[in-house]
């Protein structure tokens, strides 16, 4: 199968500093890779590359970043503004404070939708309710004349997911994004994200320091460490049998529940 | 055995002109036994952060009482409050915003032995050595809290709240904001501390993950809107939870 | 096997620390120069010459001479020290009364802080120097009132920030460490709440030299500060306002001292504002 994303030998560097190195994998369509690690590995600069959200002193320096025949790193910011939303979709930790606070969802919403293709507010309505249908809301209306503080932090969240699934992107690159919430709405919200790939077969990378959410969704794992891949492949393998010394430290570390 | 805290009908309301009153922690009441170690579990806005908040008195109380070591202190001010916290003391959920980003991890330590009367010689020994039982060197006491790592920091903290010889140790979130290995290292530090100190040192342990609850303590109180809605030893709470929220809060452990 | 594309990174260099030393060394060399100003007179700035008035600049005399022959140079370096001394002294009034009012405010909250918040209103609300233009009307002319009434309408500003930082340094972590390690409320004010606060009202303070100097001299042109035949730069530019046309550099050598001075300040506070928030570094 044709791969859609692959990153080759990358390097990035924050002024010089050498936050990700030599890393190199690859993302088949509706498959989820889950990038795994502590803090300061380098797993969000790794997402964040592929949205040109370096800033100004983030760089790739070395190694490319390949979508549908395009390298990401050479592409300008105009580039790469048009890939992301109908491309690359992104999904934030807390999608709450992306929304604008002062406007409705809907309106925030047909605002998204607009600047990428012309729309009509009434064909985007019946695409937004139809979306929010396919993605289990109960109440489609409601969510788009609400304004964010409105919602619930999970609830905000799946808004969150359902708003980057308008533009129909191939790839959602996913920060984090369950880890401001609390468990019980966690498991919503991987839910979610698994109902999204379901219907629509979009491919995710998805960053978490949270080994539960990756075993829960990802076909694959990349497990980073100071910047290096220290094991990537199958979860079923990494997370069972780990090679690497460190994955076997990481895993032993997560505390786990004993169910009687 | 008379317990170390004792905390009977506690409860807060909010209350801001033009909106409902909220009330954050609603009649609560538990005690904590010397040497235990009791764990608090429930999610965000289930006012355990509240309810520890009016234990430690940096919050009033609306209602109820708090004994500690069988004293009275729901309404001590000043200086007679000042002498609670040498029973007392507490390891915050962010290590780094934990300690005065302008002051040393040594000043920080040494704040409380300065305050009951030590000479600058004999604190700086003393957080030398608290240092040291926390598993950091001793030169850590000139460091500044952005120059050290989270885990580190949250030595140095716990380091902080040892140095009075508290009889009561709570933990708010102190493991939640680090990564999974070092919250195993902090973890087994307490640990040794338990088994060290006996039934001299009670443990608070507010935690939102009840795996880690169930490692960790003899006793858990699951908090749901303000009220305690379960009780009892983790294994048979996870087991054989009685309660609604329990049970949902363990199924959507992933 | 293809090749890795290598891209080359251009790393920005720090300027912070180079604008730092090189604003305060101008600061510095300012202040000192006012502090010594009467030994670096070329001529004395108090002696008149009519023989010699309004003579444009030359090579005896750089700025030319005023209207009764004196040294312009002369009386504008004279001037420094009346018009930069009484600017420090200004602010350093404003940011320490500000900044007490606005810590006990913040740390007492309560009736006492609305009682004072609402008398920073009361002063906030009237226009600026239209109010300093007041006060100095009722208490007469003068350098020390016009002081006096500048400071009365500044220091809200300061009250101001220094209660929401005061509010803000309140509610952290490390304010409950520190309660729970037993200090009065003294201590907790005097090591952990000021230092805290300090860098970002110095930095207002620092921003807010060249305002002051300016409105000083607006008060003195006007004829409320310094009088004559004190060299201060507002009254000087003030009394020879009718030569402007006939002789300008008479007009317009302490104008140009003024310009420079709060012009040293006020990037001297930028610099020490982007220095103390590491995030604006190396923009």
């Amino acid at each position: 199968m044709e791969e859609l994303l692959r990153y080759d030998h990358v390097d990035i560097s924050y002024n010089g500093f050498l936050a990700v190195k030599d890393v190199s994998f690859t993302l088949e369509p509706g498959e989820i890779l889950g990038i795994v690690g502590e803090s300061g590995c380098g797993k969000s600069t790794l997402i964040k590359a592929a949205m040109g959200l370096l800033g100004s002193a983030g760089m790739v320096t070395r190694g490319d970043i390949w979508y549908k025949g395009k390298n990401l790193p050479d592409l300008s910011a105009k580039e790469l503004r048009r890939l992301n939303g109908p491309e690359l979709g992104m999904i934030f930790q807390s999608a709450g404070s992306s929304f604008c606070p002062i406007r409705t969802i809907g309106a925030q919403l047909y605002e998204t939708m607009t600047e990428h293709e012309k729309t009509s507010k009434a064909e985007f309505l019946d695409r937004a309710m139809e979306l929010l249908g396919k993605l289990g809301f109960e109440d489609g209306k409601r969510v788009l004349g609400s304004y964010p503080f409105e919602l619930s932090g999970g609830m905000q969240q799946r808004v969150g997911i359902a708003a980057a699934m308008l533009l129909n992107p191939s790839v959602l690159l996913a920060d984090e994004p369950t880890s401001a919430l609390d468990v019980s709405v966690q498991k919503q919200v991987v839910e979610e994200m698994l109902l999204v790939r379901e219907t629509f077969g979009t491919a995710i990378l998805l960053v978490a320091h949270n080994i539960g959410v990756i075993g829960a969704m990802a076909d694959k794992v990349l497990v980073m460490k100071n910047g290096e891949a220290v094991e990537y492949g199958d979860t079923r393998q990494v997370l069972g049998s780990p090679q690497a010394a460190y994955t076997r430290q990481l895993l032993s570390a997560v505390p786990r529940l004993r169910r009687a | 055995m008379e317990p170390i805290l004792k905390v009977e009908n506690l409860t807060k309301v909010f209350s801001r002109s033009g909106q409902e009153d909220f009330t954050a922690v609603n009649s609560i009441r538990f005690s904590l036994n010397p040497g235990e170690c009791l764990g608090i579990i429930g999610e965000s806005g289930s006012g355990k952060t509240t309810a520890v908040n009016m234990i430690t008195r940096l919050l009033d109380a609306t209602e109820g009482s708090i004994l500690l070591d069988g004293e009275e202190i729901t309404h001590l001010k000043g200086r007679e409050l000042r002498k609670v916290y040498r029973k007392m003391q507490m390891v915050f959920q962010t290590p780094t915003d934990s300690f005065d980003p302008r002051r040393t991890l040594g000043d920080g330590i040494g704040e409380s032995l300065r305050n009951i009367g030590m000479s600058r010689k004999e604190t700086r020994e003393e957080v030398e050595r608290l240092l040291g039982k926390c598993g950091l060197p001793a030169d850590f006491a000139d460091r500044y809290p952005h120059q050290v790592s989270g885990g580190q920091c949250q030595r140095a903290a716990i380091a902080r709240a040892l140095a009075v010889k508290p009889r009561l140790l709570i933990c708010d979130e102190a493991t939640s904001a680090l990564d999974v290995t070092v919250q195993k290292e902090i973890l087994e530090l307490l640990n040794e501390l338990r088994s060290q100190q006996g039934n001299s040192l009670s443990i608070l342990f507010i935690c939102h993950d009840i795996s880690l609850v169930q490692q960790f303590c003899d006793r858990v109180l699951v908090m749901y809107h303000g009220s305690i809605v379960e009780e009892g030893v983790p294994d048979d709470v996870i087991g054989h939870p009685q309660n609604e929220y329990t049970q949902r809060l363990i199924d959507s452990i992933l | 096997m293809r090749e890795v594309t290598i891209r080359k990174q251009r790393i920005k260099k720090d300027s912070v620390k180079f604008r730092l030393i090189l604003f305060g060394t101008l600061a510095v060399l300012l202040i000192v120069c006012s502090f010594f100003s009467e030994y670096l007179t070329p001529c004395d700035p108090y002696l008149q010459d009519l023989s010699i008035a309004k003579q444009p600049p030359d090579a005896e005399h750089l700025l030319g001479t005023d209207r009764y022959g004196r040294d312009m140079l002369s009386r504008v370096i004279v001037g420094s020290r009346t018009s930069i001394f009484s600017t420090l002294l200004l602010v350093a009034i404003i940011t320490a009364l500000g900044t007490a009012v606005g810590v006990v405010c913040g740390w007492n909250g309560k009736a006492l802080d609305t009682v004072l918040m609402r008398i920073s209103d009361l002063f906030l609300a009237f226009p600026g120097l239209v109010f300093a233009l007041a006060v100095a009307g009722v208490l007469g002319g003068g350098l020390q009132n016009a002081i006096i009434a500048l400071a009365a309408i500044s220091w809200p500003k300061y009250a101001r920030l220094a209660r929401s930082q005061t509010l803000a340094q309140k509610e952290t972590a490390w304010m409950k460490a520190a309660k729970l390690s037993g200090s009065s409320t003294v201590k907790l004010i005097f090591k952990h709440i000021l230092p805290n606060i300090i860098g970002p009202i110095l930095v207002t303070s620092m921003l807010d030299i060249g305002t002051m100097m300016m409105e000083l001299a607006a008060l003195s042109f006007l004829g409320l500060g310094a009088k004559p035949p004190i060299a201060e730069w507002g009254s000087m530019m003030s009394d020879t306002r009718s030569l402007m046309t006939t002789s300008p550099w008479i007009t317009f050598s302490p104008g140009i001292a003024i310009f420079i001075s709060v012009m040293i300040f006020n990037l001297l506070g930028d610099t020490i504002r982007d220095y103390a928030d590491p995030k604006s570094r190396g923009r």
